[in-house]
């Protein structure tokens, strides 16, 4: 499409050809009203792409003002590339998560490895060194040739960009659940360190400073990928997908280190989402100025590139930067050490205005918060789906279970719950040496380098309590997190989000998301753990029926001595094992019910966060007293699955213990709120002091057998490596048995 | 002692080697940037893993563009310690320095973990402080760590003791004759896939890969105080 | 402007993982008939044509990087475009 043949701005109107970019006649009107005048092809480019959802957040705004995003840790809430956490010794903690689910849905490999490289980019963006990764994925459930592809596709995406870069993943969840088959959600993490005074903003400001350009080039790759990102993928539809560099992006990550210690720099953003426009619009509108950009002057890959095409391509590994006038040859030098072209395209400008020139003319005049801050707000129809009052009302009773081994063989074997090392031994969890806990453990944990610190991370989200009850499921995502952090020997201190939704134009979603937000606020406020960093996936939907909701939770945590770290395996005989907690009847989105029934329906768990945050308070002041062994959450598939993977991690032991209660809510419900905890023997005595609902229930044995007993005897009896192999073996075996 | 460490664009774990050699030894090691490798004063190079230039056309092949690998062939010659892990073994292999090449690994996917290493030479500059036969965990990452030589030269590299490091278990990459890592013809030069940089402190990869540094530490102070 | 393909294969005696999985998949999904796969690859140089002895330079950059000799093997073909 060159210029030539771009349709007048008479034309856009009443062909409503602002339509085929993503805008509506009234964000259309808004945008001409705001302008004065009718926009050009190109200014309807801007608009569009900073109204979409992707961008402007104009659905899920309203909900997600509810958060609290406020501490006495945080340095930075959201609204830059990435949150920032004070974690003591003039040392912060920088973190984001971000989806990247339609392009994953189309080209996973692709897909998967681009949204690694843009969370990294906002990390580095802020002046952290980024030191670890962490993903959240969920995929139909393995049954289906696509979906195997995709999984398969994603893992390796994610691997050969953070493999590549030198960054390790050292945590991530895997879900698997129809509701996501064709429509995967890849949402990636990343985590950074940097010292306070190298904290960095998107920001263009000073009057005459310049704007300048560094990394790849621009192609027309990605365009329009911010609208793209906010719409239901369709059969047929194969847009140009931007692909990623993680070398380049790693000389890029480099010099912009280097950069941060330079005073000429004042502001550096990443050309995310909406690239050029975005990125240009933001730093100008943050900083109360102006910014005007030579279009000629962008180093271009394709000839003949039109304004529009440049300020809407999402070419990857690309930094906006804004240095001191004069300082241009400085930075332009520093890149060039590493290969990477860096050169000034504009300067910034006291009028407010993204102004932008080609080929000697003005090609687009817009008022940059009319761009980033002024995109409509909807305040959505929000209505009460009737699955969830038909839920409600339901009578729960306990499901009945022929073989209670069988069962237990079963559970251990769906890929939700078997293990995920077919997926992190294709990541490279070690390097840069700070890696204490690598994946398989409750949560992924570094040590701050320099320091007896650690930082511990995890990212989790039970959709399926999510849908069953939003509220509850959002309070349930956020406490889940936080056990996992607690079991590690980690204090919480924020979190980062993912809001992976349906349809935010169909009432039950938009329910969904707001009960969602109330939950995760909720238990945010309780535990201590404001967000920080976060994004909104909306319409991820295939042939109209939404996802289940997934509010995907990364959280990090501190660890105030490297000596407190605690993991989940069993480590050593004749260690005493408590449960914290009691089951009650919590069947409904349990993982027994699904493999049992093929669906979910009834009552999510409840979760009363007052009794949360006792038990996680008291679980992690006896870990921080050196009184814990070992410990975990309970979590899918209930006690009978978390006291097998505490063997499992554990070479010759197994467990032999007694429960009370129904055997099957015994072994197999989802209650809330619980953990299983070993303790020393000389140490029993001051932990159930320190502990107030742990019941000691048997002991670690050298004996390599789970043993569980119930009130009328013996109810399960099997070897570990029986069970281990089988929990082990069950994602291969399920990738290979259609190949 | 001084170390080297070697850097080339994507060299993304040059930062576990110099870890390893200031923080835990105690050492002096500085980075060197591929352009300005000038490696008189240095008493030993390290080649570092990653993925330099991006593991394009073959992982390590693109080095060979740079003027470093030239210091780097006269720096091997003057009988020096040069150790290359992971990409510095490929790097090493691609430039000649060491015999063979590298394939995908043999499931085709990256892999990473922890490995059991044989050490079967322990007369070398870098493998004194082990015990012969002994067995080592060392970490590992890779994608293409399927080593490859020919039948000839594997004859040769058993005949001059040159295999020094072999996988004990597990060569899932499929390497030829179970090789983790081997010398050059004049022993000044190891390279091998495991990375013992990553296992020099209990809480990060445990302690395996402390003696290979302690080997050259010990090496050169014998060396040193004969000459003096 | 000469265009140079220069084709990279895997030398007969070294194993192709690649190639042994592709043809276990081309086998599951029916195609019986393939008896061997082997996955190489093309690299296109775009050159000056005005060079003198080019076969020679470009045999020369293929036994200095393109191939590695220890693994693969090579062909090439020198052909005259036209400019873009």
């Amino acid at each position: 499409m060159s210029a030539k043949h771009e349709p007048n701005a008479q034309q856009i109107k009443d062909e409503q050809l602002y339509r085929q970019m993503g805008m509506t006649d009234e964000e259309f009107d808004r945008a001409a009203e705001m302008l004065g005048r009718l926009p050009n092809y190109t200014e309807t480019g801007l608009f569009s792409a900073l109204w979409s959802e992707h961008c402007s957040y104009k659905s899920s705004k309203p909900v997600l003002r509810k958060f609290p995003t406020d501490g006495p840790r945080v340095l930075q809430g959201p609204g830059e590339g990435a949150g920032i956490v004070d974690i003591g010794d003039n040392q912060a903690a920088v973190f984001k998560m971000e989806s990247h689910n339609s392009p994953s849905a189309i080209e996973p490999f692709i897909g998967a490895a681009t949204g690694a490289g843009g969370v990294l980019r906002d990390v580095f963006s802020m002046g952290a060194r980024p030191v670890a990764l962490v993903n959240s994925l969920r995929f139909g459930d393995l049954s289906d040739a696509r979906d195997r592809y995709l999984f398969e596709e994603a893992v390796a995406g994610i691997a050969s960009y953070g493999n590549a870069i030198g960054i390790p993943t050292i945590a991530g969840e895997v879900q698997f659940d129809n509701c996501y088959s064709k429509r995967p959600l890849v949402n990636a993490m990343a985590v950074g360190l940097l010292n306070h005074e190298d904290i960095q903003k998107g920001i263009a400001s000073g009057v005459g400073n310049s704007v300048m350009y560094a990394g790849a080039t621009t192609g027309r790759d990605g365009i329009h990928g911010a609208t793209m990102s906010s719409s239901e993928v369709k059969d047929g539809e194969i847009p140009v997908m931007q692909a990623g560099d993680p070398f380049l992006e790693k000389l890029v990550m480099e010099a912009c280190l280097e950069l941060v210690k330079s005073d000429a720099l004042i502001g550096i953003q990443d050309m995310g989402a909406a690239g050029l426009t975005s990125s240009a619009a933001e730093m100008a509108s943050k900083a109360g100025y102006g910014v005007e950009l030579n279009l000629d002057l962008v180093p271009q890959r394709e000839e003949g590139m039109t304004a529009y095409e440049m300020m809407l391509s999402e070419s990857q590994e690309r930094m906006l930067i804004v240095v001191k006038k004069g300082r241009e040859q400085e930075v332009t030098d520093l890149f060039a050490k590493y290969n990477i072209q860096a050169v000034t395209i504009g300067k910034v400008t006291d009028d407010k205005m993204l102004r932008l020139l080609h080929k000697g003319e003005v090609v687009a005049e817009v008022s940059a918060d009319a761009l980033a801050e002024d995109a409509p707000v909807y305040h959505k129809k929000s209505e009460e789906p009737a699955y969830f009052r038909e839920f409600q009302a339901m009578e729960m009773t306990e499901p009945v279970v022929a073989d209670l081994n069988e069962t237990l063989k079963d559970l251990l074997q769906r890929p939700t719950i078997a293990s995920k090392e077919w997926v992190y031994n294709q990541f490279d969890t070690q390097a840069r040496s700070n890696t204490v806990v690598a994946p398989g453990s409750s949560a992924g944990v570094i040590r701050v380098s320099g320091t007896n610190k650690g930082l511990a991370m995890t990212s989790d989200c039970n959709s399926r309590f999510v849908y069953l009850d939003p509220e509850t499921g959002g309070k349930i995502a956020v406490a889940e997190a936080a056990r996992n952090l607690i079991c590690s020997g980690a204090e919480p201190i924020a979190i980062t989000d993912c809001l992976n939704f349906g349809s935010a134009d169909k009432p039950e979603v938009f329910w969904q998301l707001e009960k969602s937000a109330d939950g995760i606020s909720d238990a945010c406020r309780k535990l201590n753990a404001p967000v920080i960093s976060g994004n909104v996936s909306l319409s991820n939907e295939v042939n109209g029926v939404p996802i289940y909701p997934t509010p995907t939770i990364g959280m990090v945590g501190l660890i105030h001595d490297l000596s407190q770290v605690t993991t989940t395996e069993f480590k050593s005989a004749g260690d005493v094992i408590y449960v914290i907690g009691e089951a009650s009847l919590d069947f409904g989105g349990s993982e027994l019910q699904q493999m049992m029934e093929g669906k979910i329906f009834g009552q999510a768990p409840a979760i009363d966060l007052e009794v949360e945050a006792a038990r996680q308070k008291e679980l992690l002041t006896a870990i921080q007293a050196g009184l814990v062994q070992s410990a975990t959450d309970l979590s899918e598939g209930g006690f009978a699955v978390a006291l097998c993977e505490k063997a499992f991690g554990a070479e010759g032991l197994g467990a032999g213990v007694t429960v009370s209660g129904s055997a099957v809510t015994a072994l197999f419900s989802e209650t809330q709120s619980r953990f299983l905890v070993t303790v020393k023997e000389e140490k029993a005595a001051d932990f159930e002091k320190a502990v107030a609902d742990a019941i000691k229930i048997g002991v670690v044995t050298d004996s390599n057998r789970i043993v569980i007993n119930g009130e009328n005897g013996m109810l399960i009896d099997g070897t570990v490596d029986e069970l281990r192999s089988a929990w082990k073996g069950a994602i291969q075996c399920l990738l290979n048995s259609e190949a | 002692m001084k170390f080297a460490i070697l850097v080339f664009p994507g060299s993304g774990c040059d930062i576990d080697m110099y870890h390893a050699v200031n923080t835990v030894l105690g050492n002096k090691a500085e980075y060197i940037w591929h352009t300005e490798a000038n490696l008189d004063g240095y008493d030993a190079v390290l080649i570092p893993s990653g993925a330099s230039y991006g593991d394009y056309l073959r992982p390590g092949a693109l080095a060979q563009s740079s003027q470093a690998i030239v210091s780097l062939k006269e720096f091997a010659a003057t009988g020096k310690p040069v150790l290359g892990v992971g990409n510095g073994f490929q790097i090493l292999a691609e430039a000649g320095l060491l015999p063979g090449a590298f394939l995908r690994n043999k499931g085709l996917k990256f892999r990473s973990g922890r490995t059991k290493l044989t050490v079967l030479n322990t007369d070398s500059t870098f493998t004194a402080d082990y015990e012969n036969g002994q067995e080592i965990t060392i970490p590992f990452a890779h994608e293409f760590g399927n080593y490859y030589v020919d039948e000839k030269t594997v004859e040769e590299l058993k005949r001059t003791n040159r295999i020094v490091f072999t996988y004990a278990d597990d060569n899932a990459d499929g390497s030829t004759a179970d090789i983790a890592g081997v010398l050059n013809e004049t022993g000044n030069v190891l390279g091998m896939m495991p990375l013992p940089e990553r296992a020099v402190e209990e809480i990060i990869g445990g302690t395996d890969g402390l003696p290979l540094f302690n080997s050259i530490l010990k090496r050169w102070s014998e060396n040193n105080v004969s000459q003096a | 402007m000469t265009k140079v393909n220069v084709y990279v294969t895997l030398r007969e005696s070294v194993v192709d993982p690649q190639g042994v999985a592709t043809i276990e998949a081309l086998q599951t999904m029916g195609y019986k008939e393939v008896e061997n796969v082997r996955i190489g690859k093309l690299i296109e140089l775009e050159v000056d044509g005005s060079v003198a002895d080019i076969d020679a330079r470009v045999k020369e950059m293929c036994e200095k990087l393109l191939v590695n000799k220890v693994i693969e093997d090579y062909r090439y073909e020198i052909g005259e475009v036209a400019g873009k």
